[in-house]
């Protein structure tokens, strides 16, 4: 059976902050809604249905906030989904939504994730104690320092690596103006200088916590064809989930985001990814996962990818651009860091990146991962439709 | 040319017994016997699943992130495809149904759980509300039902002893479904919010349930009457009750027009209303002839596992079909207060 071509037409994005004490959670997200809506030239009533995504309902302390988010997102006699994968939950939540389309059970459908964090207390609410069970050993950092440190041992990384990351994150945020960490004075010192958090992850090498949220509204090929501005293509999508813990999980470069990928090219038909994408949007919280996730995704061979890191491949002007956008090293409002990967790679194979264009992206790839290193969704987006 | 891409199934339900309490069990230990029956009822191992999608909350589970737990219970090794909706098992189920229109995979397989005695979960249900004007006033789920039973009883649309008989036949109706936590001539008790008294509101339990999808041909070689679902859709309504019209649900309506339920006659109607007035409600937004058998599994009044119940409806009508019980039944599943959201499908088995 054949599916029906996915296009990306419309793109929102909130200016990321530390705190919005301005608006209310539904008026978050409108905001990020109207947006996409506006970019797309289209008004609510031309949306069939909505797919909203966030990491946890502790997070703000509202249970499944889609009820109450219904009349905020134009939702109201329309279907409306609530995808929740953890922190791969951005991606997901825009793969659930393009199925719909690609399934043709609807034309025209806004996918939006979010996350106001300062509502609450993200620490909090992922340390809930639970009996019998481990916790989260002080936040994601601590439970990822290891699995960074073993593959800095694995690799004879030198410990430089992981401060040229965040470096040029930073520095690629300064370009983009929805970015919440915008750090003028910026250096490759301050970065190396930053306190020790989780050894050998250091201040500046974490992501921040932010409100905000990202929308995005997807359609048919007719959809497309109406369209006022350049459309993107989803030319692959997928997703992967693997066991949290058990016997033989590398969590250095765990199975489930090499599966996830190599689905994604096989549908994609690319065979040299390193070749063949311009830019990515990486899912990389803590800047080690960077050269981690280059070769999880086929885009280094192993042991190889902080060797592209430091040889200045993945920077803005590179010839493999990673986060152009200033990445989650930047800008982590968590449930909507997935779907802002997604939406920043759809945004550079349309032209629209605006100062952190990567000239002339024709293929571009969004990536999320989330949980214990167990979920994983990517799509590669184009700026053509897809062939087959 | 039917309505949707590709025929898809209910293949095989499975679900735990509700207990008031499961004090003794993880809910990994909860969900792998029902994942492990559910998948020997069609011969397939996880690992042969095409598409993995799960229903629970983190609310009932008190803790972020739970059911990444509950995805060791599945064996998701090799890796799998997989996804998780916030919401009861239904719209995981949808989601599923969605996967395999894509082509993208031929199976599925969909499960969900929900313990809620650790809590009350009257006062946890109070989180789903508007966090700024409506939840600090802790209104809890059995007093926002109350409302709509008043109005509808207001209206006209019932009364205490047509709800009272809701309860009695539901419950009586549970004496042939071993999994069902209330069974038998249980009193309607005492008032818990006027109008509503204890009969007329779902058991706090603890449950799971699993269902297997499949497409097509597939789903004649892996059962041998297969529920196809030949229309399923869902809407939500406005969040504030002050917005509704709380004697009806439109968004029930209009999930079964786009579902087709007003094609044909259905012989049977499983309906997850947690309450008896909400049965009032749903017979009438789905247009419910009085020959329609509804809930004869004894539905969310004899076993309400918050997160599986309205799963559990669509696979009690498709088990039903799989007996050759029934031709044509339609599913419906709710979230949120008062009926905001609804599912609806229709299930059907081979012209015979």
């Amino acid at each position: 059976m054949s599916k029906e071509p996915v296009a990306i037409v419309g793109i929102g994005q909130t200016k990321h902050v530390a705190a919005r004490h301005d608006v209310s959670i539904a008026g978050l997200v409108r905001e990020a809604a109207a947006r996409a809506l506006a970019d797309a030239e289209l008004t609510w009533a031309d949306i069939d249905a909505v797919v909203i995504g966030k990491a946890p309902d502790f997070f703000e302390g509202v249970m499944m906030p889609e009820l109450y988010l219904a009349d905020a997102l134009g939702a109201v006699g329309k279907p409306m989904l609530r995808v929740h994968t953890a922190g791969s939950v951005g991606g997901s939540t825009a793969l659930v939504a393009s199925n719909l389309v690609a399934a043709r059970v609807h034309r025209t459908v806004l996918t939006l994730a979010f996350e106001k964090q300062s509502e609450s207390n993200a620490m909090w609410g992922l340390s809930l104690p639970v009996p019998f069970q481990q916790p989260l050993l002080a936040g994601a950092g601590g439970f990822f320092a290891p699995h960074v440190r073993a593959y800095m041992r694995r690799t004879g990384a030198p410990d430089t690596v992981g401060s040229l990351v965040a470096y040029k994150d930073r520095r690629n945020a300064l370009k983009n103006p929805y970015a919440h960490l915008h750090e003028h004075d910026i250096t490759l010192e301050k970065v190396q200088a930053s306190p020790m958090l989780w050894d050998p992850i250091r201040y500046s090498e974490t992501c921040p916590s932010s409100d905000g949220a990202c929308a995005m509204v997807l359609t048919d090929r007719a959809g497309a064809a109406r369209s006022p501005k350049p459309a993107a293509w989803v030319h692959g999508g997928a997703m992967r989930s693997e066991p949290t813990l058990f016997a033989g999980k590398d969590f250095v470069s765990p199975q489930a985001g090499k599966d996830c990928a190599a689905d994604v090219y096989h549908q994609a038909g690319i065979t040299d990814p390193r070749r063949e994408i311009d830019a990515v949007e990486m899912y990389v919280p803590f800047s080690w996962y960077e050269p981690m996730w280059l070769e999880n995704l086929g885009f280094a061979a192993e042991g190889e990818g902080w060797k592209l890191t430091e040889a200045g491949v993945t920077e803005l002007d590179g010839d493999l651009p990673v986060n152009p956008s200033g990445g989650v090293l930047s800008t982590n409002p968590i449930g909507a860091s997935g779907m802002i990967r997604f939406a920043e790679a759809a945004l550079q194979v349309r032209g629209q990146a605006g100062e952190h264009q990567v000239p002339g992206a024709r293929r571009a790839l969004g990536h999320a991962y989330g949980g214990g290193a167990q979920f994983f969704a990517m799509w590669l987006v184009g700026a053509e439709e897809p062939t087959s | 040319m039917a309505r949707y891409a590709r025929e898809v199934a209910v293949v095989a339900f499975a679900q735990s017994d509700h207990l008031r309490r499961t004090d003794e069990l993880s809910e990994v230990e909860m969900v792998m016997p029902v994942l492990h029956q559910v998948l020997a009822a069609t011969g397939l191992k996880a690992g042969e699943i095409g598409f993995t999608c799960s229903g629970s909350s983190d609310y009932l589970a008190g803790r972020a992130f739970s059911f990444t737990m509950t995805l060791d219970g599945v064996g998701a090794w090799p890796p799998i495809s997989e996804s998780h909706v916030e919401m009861d098992g239904a719209w995981a189920l949808y989601e599923a149904w969605v996967k395999i229109q894509t082509g993208e995979a031929d199976t599925a397989l969909v499960y969900s759980y929900g313990k809620s005695s650790p809590g009350s979960v009257r006062d946890v249900l109070t989180r789903q509300l508007d966090p700024y004007y409506v939840a600090p006033l802790w209104p809890d789920a059995v007093a926002l039902a109350a409302l709509q039973a008043q109005a509808l009883i207001d209206a006209g649309e019932t009364d205490e002893s047509a709800l009272a008989a809701v309860g009695a036949r539901s419950r009586a109706d549970a004496e042939g479904n071993p999994h069902a936590q209330l069974r038998g001539p249980v009193p309607q008790g005492d008032y818990q919010v006027r109008p509503l008294r204890t009969g007329d509101c779902p058991p706090v339990g603890d449950g799971v349930a699993a269902v297997v999808l499949a497409a097509g041909d597939l789903a004649r070689q892996l059962c041998e009457r297969p529920a196809w679902i030949t229309g399923i859709d869902h809407r939500i309504e406005a969040h504030s009750l002050g917005l509704r019209d709380l004697t009806d649900s439109p968004s029930t309506r209009l999930a079964a027009e786009h579902a087709g339920v007003f094609e044909a006659p259905v012989d049977t109607a499983e309906l997850h209303a947690p309450f008896s007035s909400q049965e009032v409600v749903l017979r009438k937004a789905l247009g419910l002839a009085d020959d329609v058998t509804v809930n004869p599994s004894g539905g969310a009044l004899a076993a309400h596992p918050m997160m599986a119940a309205g799963l559990i409806r669509i696979g009690e009508a498709a088990a039903r079909i799989h007996r050759g019980a029934s031709r044509r039944a339609v599913a419906h599943a709710t979230s949120g207060p008062c009926l905001q959201q609804n599912l609806v499908a229709v299930l059907e088995g081979d012209a015979r």
